[in-house]
């Protein structure tokens, strides 16, 4: 599975020299949302219909701490994916105590009430969004408005996560995660208090969605409705999904390739969503794997 | 009068306008609680289902001349017709799977439909001419009542109390429920399930479609029409107990009666009043208020 | 091998000479780039039809016989800040775009204003309403052209207060462009002795008024502002018929109106009601002329006043690069300011300092069924407000680049 980090990582850092940089900042900010949701569904089994709460209010966090505090990135950044683990924390202590549908549900009446909470804010600007954030000199050095500056940092962001939950899937916590997702009687009878590993699953998953919107924000240097918008969650179980659940690299692959579609596709207005529409079906019935699922069981490899 | 510092006048407008949207809301989380009651499936498409309704009754106006009260009855039949075939040829292979996969497959659908209709339409919606018997209103001392609205409320009522009737007191809803239960006894005496269950839910896809036609005089058929309203009717339905037939109608109702009242003591969360009690509902007594737990 | 360098070093010096004639234009090509709303809430009021309102400027410019190359693409922003950025700076940046045009939705149009600034390009608004683009967030990268909340607010609030109408109540659309229109207009209000009774705000693009039409009927208001626009303009209007609003003794302003609204609404709903426009099509013959080729174009629909902006702000901005010989955003912008505008839509006019551009405005009064000879034929004018008094004075904006 090196192999596969090595071109990854090799892809990320050359192709900004051939492909618009700000498309590829997109993706790998989507990438990193969809990996932090793959891990509470791919390895933890829970369907959560409301991360799109997560992404939001770490944008909307961030980008009015730059814009009004005058905080530097950094710190802009942390304090975004701060109140993010905050909202999961505080989530996931109401949604874990139930399964299956109904943890999707609470996740969604969750995410509406965030939605509506952040509609009401002043400070949120309403259907305006907070526009014009600064993106500032990281550590009060680099003038992060340099296109490339940015892009390192988007780059370090994204394969730290990345990392991390590579580390945190194949730590015992992953495999007692795992054991839960296959069967919870048997990993509570065995001794695993199971609420708190799923807390903790939870935690981490928002947290590292936080980090990718609160980075997304700086990127486009905008924190707008359609962070907490109910489709955007429905979006990113799109991109897992057809990247393939449970996979590493699905997330990343199904995140580019779903942004890339909207970016050529966007001429062609509404038949965007018919063509999403379309591939969610397609891998319902027929390509559960997802593409990454896919490779990965023909090459007999994990991916 | 005051009550509560609010004129009751206005008060009781409010009231009347929740009621009238809560009618909206008992009819189409009538059909999705159909839907997962019996059959088990997360029916995303239902909105789209009920925006189709709308649309083929705008359609059957404007290009064939057939009006509204022709278009309550075969608009419901056409849609439903749809649905028949979605369950035959997509939903059905999804039964031995997890439940999510259902949710994620009518997801997708809702996408496709709704996006096909914006092509065709755009997003800003047809105007649909009211029935010329419904014109006019009432004069209700605290408020108009436009008769059309007023149609709507006494409908909903017909409609979801006969519904109703037919699952929990008829012998045909008996054979429904008893399917749920244990589909391979239930066909080992000679009732073919299959087909039960694709008509079921053919059903709940028409009472959506019947709930479009009966919004498209007053709201603007457009294809974004279900969208959001999907979001407040599945809390409606998780709310009421997602088996619970009786549960949704009541709590459609009142759902709408609390929105309408939140919007005259604090308007900023009438959105999301809905939501705070779908979560503490969630909480306390997750199979919801009328359900029992499967 | 020399014969062929010659031959090169000819065509290339040929070139040059016809070049030399041309204005220095960036890549050889000016890109304009209409961005608007499509397929949504404004799609009839702005949409394609201001796509043909740009190529009918660069047509009518003689753009090709003076040897320029001009390209028009389009998108759709679909009223989201976020969507609106991303293809602007996508424009700029890779599909080197020189101007963005129209932009309706100003929340969208104060994002595309801050991005412009940054590129230094330039960005014609059509479309939005905000008087904050050329007020605080004004910028010397930016016309705003056609209308904006001010002129809106003066012209339909001043003549309906001056009625009588002396108590208001307002439903606002929650957005921007609402929350800029219901304050102009409440300063207008209060400026000539009404009273504002209450408000209340709607999301974008909602579908029922009733709890908000009742409110409005329950304050007393002798008039209901529509501080909106579009669909959620038709629908407010539909709507307050059913419940009787007018029945009942209170008045409709509407704040923002288009002729495809009253379209879309039928004269029967839209009888009687007052708003102010800067465009009309049955104005006089060069109007009437230029209505009658977009038509053919636009699928019969007639042309609303931000498709004759889209047109006058097209030609007008060629015309300053040809004689600033350059596209550059900044020097292009500042050269629409020095030359005055002339054109068969909106006839003579200036654009001031602070960006905005100065024309007469029209108070227009929606006619009754019997009065209307033909589809489109919907307006009476009641009063023509002469440009030095449409649009907000000057000195009064809080605009950085007035000194």
């Amino acid at each position: 599975m090196h192999w596969a980090l090595v071109v990854m990582v090799v892809f990320f850092a050359l192709a900004p020299l051939v492909v618009y940089p700000v498309f590829l900042m997109k993706v790998m900010c989507f990438a990193l949302f969809a990996c932090a949701f793959n891990l509470l569904i791919g390895f933890g089994g829970l369907l959560s219909f409301g991360h799109s709460m997560f992404l939001g209010t770490a944008g909307y966090i961030t980008a009015y701490s730059a814009k009004a505090w005058g905080l530097t990135p950094e710190l802009a950044i942390l304090l975004g994916t701060a109140a993010s683990m905050m909202l999961g924390l505080l989530g996931g202590m109401l949604a874990i105590r139930r399964q299956g549908i109904y943890f999707a549900m609470i996740t969604l009446a969750l995410a509406q009430m965030v939605f509506f909470f952040y509609l009401q804010m002043k400070f949120t600007g309403g259907e305006d969004g907070i526009q014009a954030v600064p993106r500032g000199r990281l550590f009060g050095l680099i003038d992060l408005s340099n296109v490339y500056a940015m892009y390192g940092l988007v780059f370090a962001i994204f394969i730290g996560g990345f990392l991390l939950i590579w580390r945190t899937v194949n730590s015992p916590f992953g495999q007692v995660l795992k054991a839960i997702r296959e069967n919870e009687a048997r990993a509570t009878s065995l001794g695993y208090d199971t609420d708190r590993y799923k807390l903790l699953a939870f935690v981490l998953s928002a947290t590292l969605a936080g980090l990718a919107g609160a980075t997304k924000a700086l990127v486009f240097q905008l924190a707008s409705l359609t962070d907490v918008h109910w489709t955007m969650s429905g979006e990113v179980v799109l991109m897992t999904l057809l990247g393939g659940l449970g996979t590493l690299f699905g997330p990343v692959v199904g995140a580019a390739i779903i942004i890339s579609m909207q970016n050529y596709l966007a001429q062609l207005g509404a038949w965007v969503t018919v063509v999403q529409g379309v591939i969610f079906v397609v891998c319902v019935l027929a390509f559960r794997r997802g593409v990454v699922g896919e490779i990965a069981h023909r090459l007999k490899k994990p991916l | 009068m005051e009550i509560f510092g609010i004129p009751s006048q206005a008060l009781f407008g409010q009231l009347l306008i929740g009621l009238i949207n809560g009618s909206f809301y008992a009819l189409l989380s009538l059909g999705l609680a159909v839907i997962f009651g019996l059959l088990n499936i997360i029916n995303f498409t239902h909105g789209a289902q009920y925006m189709m309704g709308a649309f083929v009754a705008y359609l059957m106006l404007n290009k064939l001349g057939i009006g509204y009260w022709w278009a309550l009855l075969i608009a419901p039949i056409v849609v439903g017709a749809t649905g028949v075939l979605i369950e035959r040829l997509m939903l059905s292979r999804l039964y031995q799977l997890d439940h999510l996969y259902g949710l994620l497959l009518t997801f997708g659908l809702a996408l496709i439909i709704q996006g096909l209709f914006r092509n065709q339409y755009g997003s800003s919606g047809q105007p649909y001419a009211m029935p010329t018997q419904l014109l006019g209103s009432q004069n209700l001392g605290f408020m108009f009542l436009p008769n059309y609205r007023g149609w709507v409320i006494g409908a909903s009522i017909v409609i979801c109390l006969s519904t109703w009737f037919v699952i929990e007191r008829t012998k045909l809803g008996s054979y429904l429920r008893a399917a749920t239960e244990n589909g391979q006894l239930v066909q080992a005496f000679g009732i073919n399930v299959p087909r039960m269950v694709t008509l079921t839910y053919g059903f709940g896809v028409g009472l959506a479609a019947l709930a479009g036609v009966m919004a498209a005089p007053i709201y603007q058929v457009s294809p974004q029409m279900g969208a959001d309203m999907i979001i407040i009717v599945f809390a409606v339905v998780v709310i009421g107990g997602m088996g619970s037939i009786m549960g949704s109608i009541l709590t459609g109702f009142g759902l709408g009666l609390i929105e309408g009242l939140t919007k005259v003591f604090y308007p900023e969360a009438s959105n999301t009043v809905i939501f705070v009690i779908m979560a503490i509902v969630l909480l306390i007594k997750p199979a919801g208020l009328f359900g029992t737990q499967k | 091998m020399k014969r062929k360098l010659s031959a090169t070093l000819a065509a290339a010096a040929l070139a040059c000479g016809a070049g030399a004639a041309q204005a220095q234009v960036s890549d050889g090509v000016i890109k304009i780039g209409v961005l608007n709303d499509m397929s949504s809430l404004y799609a009839d009021i702005a949409g394609p039809g201001s796509v043909i309102a740009a190529k009918m400027a660069i047509e009518d410019f003689g753009a090709e016989k003076k040897g320029m190359k001009v390209e028009v693409i389009s998108a759709d922003h679909q009223n989201k800040p976020d969507v609106g950025s991303s293809i602007a700076r996508g424009w700029y940046d890779t599909d080197k775009v020189d101007a963005i045009v129209d932009v309706p939705t100003s929340s969208v149009a104060l994002a595309i204003n801050e991005i412009t600034r940054e590129k230094k390009k330039a960005f014609l608004n059509s479309g939005a309403a905000s008087s904050d683009l050329t007020g605080k967030a004004c910028s010397p990268n930016t016309v705003h052209w056609t209308y904006d909340t001010w002129m809106l607010a003066n012209g339909t609030g001043n003549a309906i207060v001056k009625t009588g109408g002396d108590t208001w109540y307002f439903i606002t659309a929650d957005y921007a462009f609402g929350h800029a229109l219901e304050r102009d207009t409440e300063a207008v209000v209060l400026k000539n002795g009404g009273k504002v009774l209450g408000k209340v705000r709607h999301p974008l693009n909602n579908q029922d008024f009733s709890s908000f039409l009742l409110q409005a009927q329950a304050s007393k208001a002798k008039i209901v502002g529509l501080a909106n626009a579009g669909g959620d303009t038709i629908n407010s209007i539909k709507q307050a018929a059913e419940f009787g609003i007018v029945k009942g003794g209170q008045n409709l302003a509407g704040m923002l109106v288009f002729i495809s609204d009253i379209h879309g609404l039928g004269l029967n709903a839209a009888q009687g009601l007052i708003f102010t426009e800067t465009f009309y099509w049955d104005l006089n013959d060069q109007t009437r002329a230029w209505t009658k080729r977009f038509a053919a174009q636009n699928g019969n629909k007639y042309p609303t006043m931000v498709h004759a902006g889209v047109y006058s702000a097209v030609l007008h901005y060629l015309k300053a690069i040809e004689a600033a010989k350059t596209d550059d955003g900044t020097a292009v912008i500042a050269k629409m300011k020095e030359l005055p505008t002339d054109d068969p839509l909106f006839g003579k006019g200036t654009v001031r300092a602070d960006g905005r551009k100065i024309h007469p405005a029209y108070l227009v009064e929606v006619k009754k069924p019997s009065e209307s000879k033909g589809p489109y034929d919907y307006y009476k004018i009641r009063t023509t407000i002469p440009a030095d008094q449409a649009f907000r004075p000057l000195a009064d904006g809080g605009c950085a680049l007035v000194k």
